[in-house]
């Protein structure tokens, strides 16, 4: 959570670049999807720690409270969702993914829109799903919105299903059906990301409104 | 850094140190095959000099960006036209 002067505001779905310079001069710049709805100069971001990434950890491990880093943005026009649209709006999103999705489900509550909304979220295990108790509070209060969890590894307690990678079954069950025109937000690992878009488009989504955001 | 491409948008940052406007939202024409779509679905790979951007449907360089310290260097032979939406 950063506290940034002078945020001039973001849409759902756009990020930051995060700038870090050592002293002699070598600098590093990652990006990262901005997770809070806005909200005047606060600024969430949520990171998942690399194991040997140069930036990730020290995001994670080392900056802590009252420490001061340099961001670049909001930018990126494209990967948003503007609460104006009144088309339905399916979010996939696969770990880390779900932080411009968390954007977007609390702009969407937060400007009290009625658009309706389906999350499907794939994690490893229950102990990898981020914002859970925010997410299980939301499916339950906000009308319209839809919350549906994919473990791939490992499934909580007394779960009837497997674990299992998100497929076609899952997608057209938990998703709109092509026929309603939904925009389809997919973000996660670049992995993640082509097979959920290309199984989109398999079920008849239109390219054109499957945007994606690919992680790396 | 990860050998996976990214999309476009992830270019937004630094084409916006550049720019007036956000670039990402423009509509781009391949010189290869003649693709249109916005500079944002383009494949951006990271591990090369600088960044890469590729065409999603036929490989090709569509735009490089390298960066220094205190100037860029922006290729984009690859690319016949930008159509950039201003603000109005
Ligand atoms: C537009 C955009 C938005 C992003 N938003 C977020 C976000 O909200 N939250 C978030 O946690 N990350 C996000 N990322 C990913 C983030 O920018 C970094 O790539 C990630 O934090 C790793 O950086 P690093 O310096 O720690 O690792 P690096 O030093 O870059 O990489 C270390 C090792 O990890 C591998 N690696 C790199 N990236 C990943 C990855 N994402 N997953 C698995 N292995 C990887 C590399 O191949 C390498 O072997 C976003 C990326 C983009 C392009
Ligand atoms: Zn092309």
């Amino acid at each position: 959570m950063f506290d940034v002067p002078g945020w001039p505001g973001h849409l759902p779905g756009q990020h930051v670049d995060v700038r870090l310079t050592a002293e002699d001069g070598y600098s590093v710049q990652r990006s990262y999807s901005i997770s809070s709805a806005p909200d005047g100069n606060r600024v969430e971001l949520a990171v998942q720690r690399v194991v040997d990434g140069e930036v990730s950890p020290y995001l994670c491990d080392v900056l802590s409270v009252g420490d001061k880093i340099e961001l670049r943005g909001p930018v990126g026009g494209w990967f948003v969702w503007r609460p104006a649209d009144q088309a339905p709006v399916t979010l996939v999103a696969g770990g880390s993914g779900i932080a411009p999705l968390m954007a977007m489900v609390r702009t969407r509550a937060s400007e009290g829109s009625r658009v309706p909304f389906r999350l499907v979220y794939s994690v490893r295990t229950p102990d990898d799903v981020l914002f859970a108790d925010e997410l299980r509070r939301r499916a339950r209060d906000d009308a319209g919105l839809d919350v549906r969890l994919v473990y791939t590894r490992q499934t909580p307690e007394g779960s009837p299903e497997p674990p299992g990678r998100l497929g076609v079954a899952t997608l057209n069950t938990y998703g709109w059906p092509a026929e309603f025109t939904p925009n389809c937000f997919v973000c996660g690992p670049t992995g993640f990301v082509e097979t959920v878009s290309d199984i989109l488009v398999a079920l008849g989504h239109d390219l054109r409104r499957v945007r994606t955001e690919r992680f790396g | 850094m990860s050998d996976d491409h990214v999309d476009g948008n992830a270019l937004a940052g630094d084409l916006r140190e550049i720019f007036a406007v956000d670039l990402t939202t423009a509509t781009g024409r391949c010189a290869g095959c003649g693709y249109r779509g916005s500079v944002a679905t383009l494949r951006v790979y990271r591990n090369a000099p600088g960044l890469v951007a590729r065409c999603p449907h036929c490989e090709e360089v569509v735009l490089r960006l390298v960066r220094g310290r205190d100037r860029a260097w922006l290729d984009l032979r690859g690319t016949v036209s930008l159509e950039i939406p201003l603000p109005s």
